[in-house]
């Protein structure tokens, strides 16, 4: 009965907030995720319960919350990264270092929790701004750049670790993945309080319009005197910052720092929200807000996979496919050929004088025909 | 025509809001040298693109030798013996001369490459062209010049019937395009059809038999070289008669004289290897100085030195009597210089960023990251110039992807006029927009220098330049060979500064 | 008066590396010279050999794979269950190797045809692959089929007292001699090299460049699948979970063999090298007994950033010469 009452509730508010953002770009990433917990509310029995115990929510839309702090967190940093018209590929092996750089301190060097926590995020901060100088300073390509950290990073977390799995109990360290505030998860908190930064860098600074005017036109960003260098740098340093915030909390979530496993293939799951989250992958103009909901949207889908007996192993087939289907959906050449499928009356070739007549709007694409 | 080696009948070509081409004809026989002439956007380009197959046809026919023709691809063309030279080398620099000749239809037994024989075959391509070249060095390691021929030669080593050549002589000096003529005159004489495409009226006259102008994608004409003349051919292109252009030049006269003040800005020796030679230049405060030449002459090049895009290797700027130096348009910027670019799309528009975001992109760039203006300021100061400048757009919300060629511009003077700056450097800032937004960017830059900014004004039309300066400086070949006054400026003088080869730097 | 093309300056600091590890490993390790531990290298990197030559092509067209260590599992653990349900080996192998160039041809036609980039559309392919893997069979399955038990271990030659080389390397080392030839050697190969050096020209030029970017890219997995067999000879088992991150390793061989990661430079014997170099460390970590195994992701990690540095140096100063041709 009180389900009943909560989950109308629950669409209720959704449904509202799904027709105040119409006309708006995020509204379809609202809206997959949307038809996804629809899904579930039909299908999969127990997804839409919730329960207080010790004053805490639990239920799966709370597992969903929690679990997806860690794409969110990363793609907050992704999205800035990608909008600038490149990628971070590292941040799957930064988070690892963040776990081993906290947990070692923590552990083996009886440090503070504070004091591990702030050192493990400087380090990711470092390691983020490693890759800026040499994206921005010796202008390689970002996959490239990134890609060394990629195969290194999980090195470094290991040598910090010296290969154990380290283990802690630190009240501190353990709340941070699994503590509650307000009857939500504290990781909830977490992604809002770095929304809330990421909003203030970006929207009330003009390092947002730098990065959307870079990732649009390199070029004509030169001419206008931005300084490419300094805003790349900065993007890579902030990924790397959201990298390591992750890594502490999945390192959180497990009560365990395991070099090898945290953050493995995130990066991947991380780039997936973004683009669900309706940031193109050339960059250009970017959703903080689209890129949590596209995570979120993630998170969804691999908790309904699980909570319909997928194995955890398999789930990756359905990801896949989904980052197919989205690219497609964003690519021009896909849109021109299924609309030739659809439309097929508007064949390229016609005779003089069946033509639509054309009102000349922009002169861009005429004078792309001359070099 | 029964004899003709191609013909093209109402070819129509369409892109998203333009006709590129609207019912073009054009016919050319064999051993002949066909001129494709036209301003920018024109329709040559697009023409010859889907001649080779770049791009599909909407409409019209395409005759090789009589047959129906319709290639789909480059390779297809190819294949019918239409071969194409682009502008910009299209070969692949790591590879070596050889394989770039026969990359593609490379000899081969079983399906394995025979590289002695590539070898061979190559200089047998390059042999027609009287070149000797050591085939087996990378393509890079030769001049543009030569890259070119090695291109030509690559055409011709397949059956081509017809070689289109497009643009080949921008980045080529004269003894090279010397060479390239000698060449293509051989060719000719061997039955060889030839389209040349090309923006320098002398080369025209030197080489071609016939000329087909085009403007904004109809077919004016076609003429034979010699019965056309050369004012004739500009009136053809620009689309005007020629007692409007002498009529346009008498307005000048009431232009204020030059503020005798020292000057803003005093290069001196400026100069960049491969860009441009060794040049002075002054600016005033309240003058407009035009940089007239051909295509290719140096007039960007100066601009971007100016500007700081590319860092001069020689020489000195003083900005009002202090030595300045700029490696970056930031540090210009910095000292009060602006510049709207050539190419627009390229370096000047942020194309999916609003109008309003276009517009305060430079001032706030020079407020710097932290000092971000608010919204209701960025609305207000966007809000200004649409008023001012006249920027037709539904709203400043508007992404500058939509807006017309002539609005986009505005937007970057807009952006510009923003930051106040003290020297306006204006690449062919009415190139490629419509007349009315034309006119209003002329009376917008007297409107400036009345105010008292230092105006470079750079454009390819040459009655424009005339209408707008004080003063002219001439540029040829990469190196300034003339400067005319007040009362000297007219096209007459430059057409002939540009054609006389005596001038050599006259003038401060 | 011999002037150094510049694209073999990066071959030529492979070949001066691999040099060098092996004389640092000489010297510090006094059995490391010998044939034996010669030939044990070329055994345990056989299946990533194999599959870093695939991988050179695409990033010779300009591309990347990124489905490499996936596409090696997934063979495997289709081969351990098809054996196991008593297929014949030969079958076994040769429908592994036709799916997986035909995985591979769907990636390439997706990054052709709807112009997705390569690295998301072979991340979706190591999503598919790992999953698919774990579909047919979720737990490592050993194989004991007396082709793998009593036939393999034949198949090898005595090169040298006491160095056996065995199927696993003939099998690296001829990827290496027919990838070479195809690089070189055939029109798709030069076809490869220009479509990465520039996609645009080559267009222009008439190439086929969809075809030659389809073929590249199931070729490669091709190879990885090949790969794929080979791990199964040396693994004798089949395991879904097996070879997380092997691509970074085929990666990494290719770039430290001096192949131009922006494409259209380098080398297939390069790439051999650049598996050697990565085997040689691997070899004297394991030698040296106290360093732990994770310094070789650090070391390897290095020498990729030395080289990618090294190519960006090299590619401008190159750059200047062909401004104006590359538009």
């Amino acid at each position: 009965m009180i389900d009943w009452v909560s989950d109308l509730l629950f669409w209720i508010v959704f449904g509202s907030i799904l027709l105040f953002l119409r006309g708006r770009r995020i509204f379809w990433t609202v809206g997959a995720l949307g038809m996804l917990l629809l899904f579930n509310q039909f299908f999969t029995p127990g997804f839409f319960h919730l329960q207080v115990l010790d004053g805490h929510l639990y239920g799966s839309r709370i597992d969903v919350l929690n679990q997806g702090a860690k794409v969110m967190l990363l793609s907050l940093g992704m999205v800035l990264v990608i909008a600038t018209g490149g990628v971070d590929l590292s941040v799957g092996a930064v988070m690892a270092i963040a776990a081993a750089v906290s947990s070692r301190l923590l552990v083996t060097e009886h440090l503070p929790a504070g004091f591990a926590i702030a050192a493990a995020l400087v380090v990711s901060i470092l390691a983020g701004a490693w890759n800026g100088v040499l994206v921005a300073g010796f202008g390689i390509q970002p996959i490239v750049a990134t890609l060394v950290l990629m195969v290194a990073g999980r090195g470094v977390a290991q040598l910090i670790t010296e290969g154990q799995i380290i283990n802690f109990l630190d009240p501190t360290m353990v709340y941070l993945g699994n503590g509650h505030l307000f009857a939500l998860p504290f990781t909830l908190t977490l992604v809002l309080l770095m929304l809330g930064l990421a909003f203030f860098l970006v929207r009330r600074t003009a390092v947002g319009l730098f990065i959307e005017s870079v990732g649009d036109n390199a070029e004509a960003s030169r001419y206008s005197g931005i300084n490419a260098r300094q805003v790349k740098f900065l993007v890579y340093a902030f990924s790397g910052f959201c990298a390591g915030l992750a890594g502490l909390v999945a390192c959180s979530n497990i009560k365990s720092a395991d070099a090898n496993n945290i953050g493995l293939y995130l990066e991947l799951d991380a780039i997936l929200a973004v683009v669900v989250g309706g940031t193109s992958l050339q960059g250009g103009r970017f959703y903080l807000v689209g890129a949590l909901v596209g995570g979120l949207f993630i998170q969804t889908l691999t908790t309904t996979l699980y909570a319909r007996n997928v194995s955890s192993d398999i789930s990756p087939v359905p990801k896949a496919l989904v980052i197919i289907a989205v690219c497609l959906l964003q690519s021009e050449s896909f849109r021109t050929r299924l609309a030739r499928v659809v439309r097929p009356s508007e064949r390229v070739l016609q005779p003089i004088g069946s033509r639509p007549p054309q009102k000349p709007i922009t002169m861009t694409s005429h004078d792309s025909t001359e070099s | 025509m029964a004899n003709s080696l191609l013909e093209i009948v109402g070819l129509t070509k369409s892109f998203p809001g333009v006709t590129a081409l609207d019912g073009v004809d054009f016919a050319l026989r064999g051993g002949e040298i066909h001129a494709l002439m036209g301003e920018n956007g024109a329709g040559k380009s697009t023409l010859i693109k889907v001649l080779t197959g770049v791009f599909p046809r909407d409409a019209g026919e395409t005759r090789l030798e009589g047959k129906i023709i319709a290639p789909r691809s480059p390779r297809e063309a190819e294949g019918l013996g239409i071969s194409t030279v682009y502008q910009e080398v299209n070969l692949i620099p790591h590879l070596s001369v050889a394989e770039n000749i026969c990359l593609g239809r490379q000899p081969t037994w079983l399906g394995v490459i025979r590289w002695p024989a590539i070898a061979n075959r190559a200089r047998a391509a390059l042999a027609r062209l009287d070149l000797s070249l050591d085939v087996n060095r990378q393509l890079s390691a030769y001049s543009i010049a030569v890259q070119q021929l090695i291109a030509i030669a690559r055409a011709l080593d397949i059956s081509a019937k017809l070689l289109i050549l497009d643009e080949p002589t921008s980045s080529l000096d004269r003894n090279e395009v010397e060479e390239l003529f000698k060449k293509l005159r051989k060719l000719r004489a061997g039955g060889l059809g030839i389209i040349f495409i090309t923006h320098f009226i002398d080369q025209v006259y030197e080489i071609s038999d016939l000329i087909t102008v085009l403007r904004n994608g109809c077919r004016i004409g076609c003429f034979a070289t010699k019965d056309l003349p050369r004012i004739k051919l500009v009136s053809h292109m620009i689309g005007k008669a020629v007692h409007q252009v002498e009529a346009l030049e008498q307005k000048r006269a009431s232009a204020a004289s030059i503020r005798s003040e020292a000057p803003m800005l005093e290069a001196r020796g400026l100069a960049r290897k491969g860009s441009l030679r060794p040049l002075d230049l002054d600016i005033r405060p309240g003058e407009v100085v035009g940089l007239a030449g051909l295509l290719g002459s140096g007039r960007t090049e100066t601009a971007k030195l100016l500007f700081g895009v590319d860092r001069a290797d020689q020489g000195t700027v003083r900005m009002n009597g202090r030595e300045v130096r700029f490696d970056s348009p930031r540090a210009a910027i910095r000292y009060g210089i602006a510049l709207t670019p050539e190419d627009r799309k390229v370096a000047g528009i942020i194309p999916n960023l609003t109008v309003r975001e276009n517009i305060v992109l430079a001032l706030q760039t020079r407020r710097g990251s932290w000092r971000r203006l608010s919204v209701a300021e960025q609305a207000k100061l966007a809000d200004r110039f649409i008023q001012a400048l006249g920027i037709k757009t539904p709203s400043r919300e508007q992404t500058v992807r939509n807006l017309s060629g002539g609005n986009q511009q505005k937007v970057l003077l807009a952006r510009w006029l923003a930051i106040e700056p003290k020297l306006f450097i204006l690449d062919e800032p009415t190139r490629g927009i419509d007349v009315g937004a034309k006119s209003e960017i002329e009376r917008l830059i007297q409107s400036l220098r009345q105010d008292g900014l230092a105006v470079l004004f750079i454009s390819s039309e040459l009655e424009e330049v005339v209408r707008q300066s004080q003063r002219v400086v001439v540029l040829r070949d990469r190196r300034k060979v003339d400067e005319l006054r007040e009362g000297e400026i007219s096209e007459g003088a430059i057409m002939q500064s540009i054609a006389n080869p005596n001038l050599e730097r006259t003038g401060a | 008066m011999i002037r150094l093309n510049p694209k073999y300056i990066p071959l030529l600091a492979t070949a001066l590396v691999l040099l060098a590890v092996f004389v640092t490993g000489s010297l510090l390790y006094p059995n490391f010279g010998t044939p034996r531990v010669a030939v044990n290298l070329l055994n345990d990197s056989a299946f990533v050999g194999v599959a870093a030559v695939g991988e050179s092509f695409v990033i010779l067209s300009g591309g990347i794979d990124l489905s490499v260590g996936s596409m090696v599992a997934f063979v495997g653990i289709l081969i351990a269950k098809l054996l196991q349900v008593g297929w014949d080996p030969f079958l076994a192998m040769g429908v592994a190797l036709c799916v997986g160039t035909a995985a591979g041809a769907v990636m390439g036609g997706l990054i052709h045809f709807f112009e997705l980039p390569p690295f998301l559309v072979t991340l979706a392919g190591l999503f598919c692959l790992r999953g698919l893997g774990f579909v047919i069979y979720p737990e490592s399955i050993g194989i004991d089929h007396p082709f793998y038990g009593q036939v393999l271990p034949q198949l090898s030659i005595l090169v040298a007292p006491k160095a056996v080389l065995p199927f696993t390397a003939m099998c690296f080392l001829s990827s290496v001699v027919v990838g070479t030839f195809v690089a070189s050697f055939t029109r798709f190969g030069r076809n490869v090299y220009a479509v990465g050096s520039n996609e645009n020209s080559a267009r222009l030029m008439g190439l086929p460049v969809g075809r030659t970017k389809i073929t590249t890219y199931a070729l490669a997995s091709f190879f990885s699948a090949l790969g794929g067999i080979v791990a199964t000879f040396y693994m004798q088992s089949g395991n879904p979970a097996s070879f997380v991150g092997l691509e970074l390793d085929a990666i990494a061989a290719v770039v430290i063999g001096g192949t131009l990661l922006t494409g259209g430079v380098g080398f297939i014997p390069g790439t051999l090298m650049g598996v050697l170099i990565l085997g040689l460390i691997q070899q004297i970590i394991i030698f040296n007994g106290t360093l732990n195994s994770w310094w070789t992701r650090i070391v390897i990690g290095a020498l990729l950033l030395v080289f990618i540095v090294l190519q960006k140096l090299i590619s401008r100063g190159g750059d200047r010469e062909t401004l104006v041709a590359a538009k």
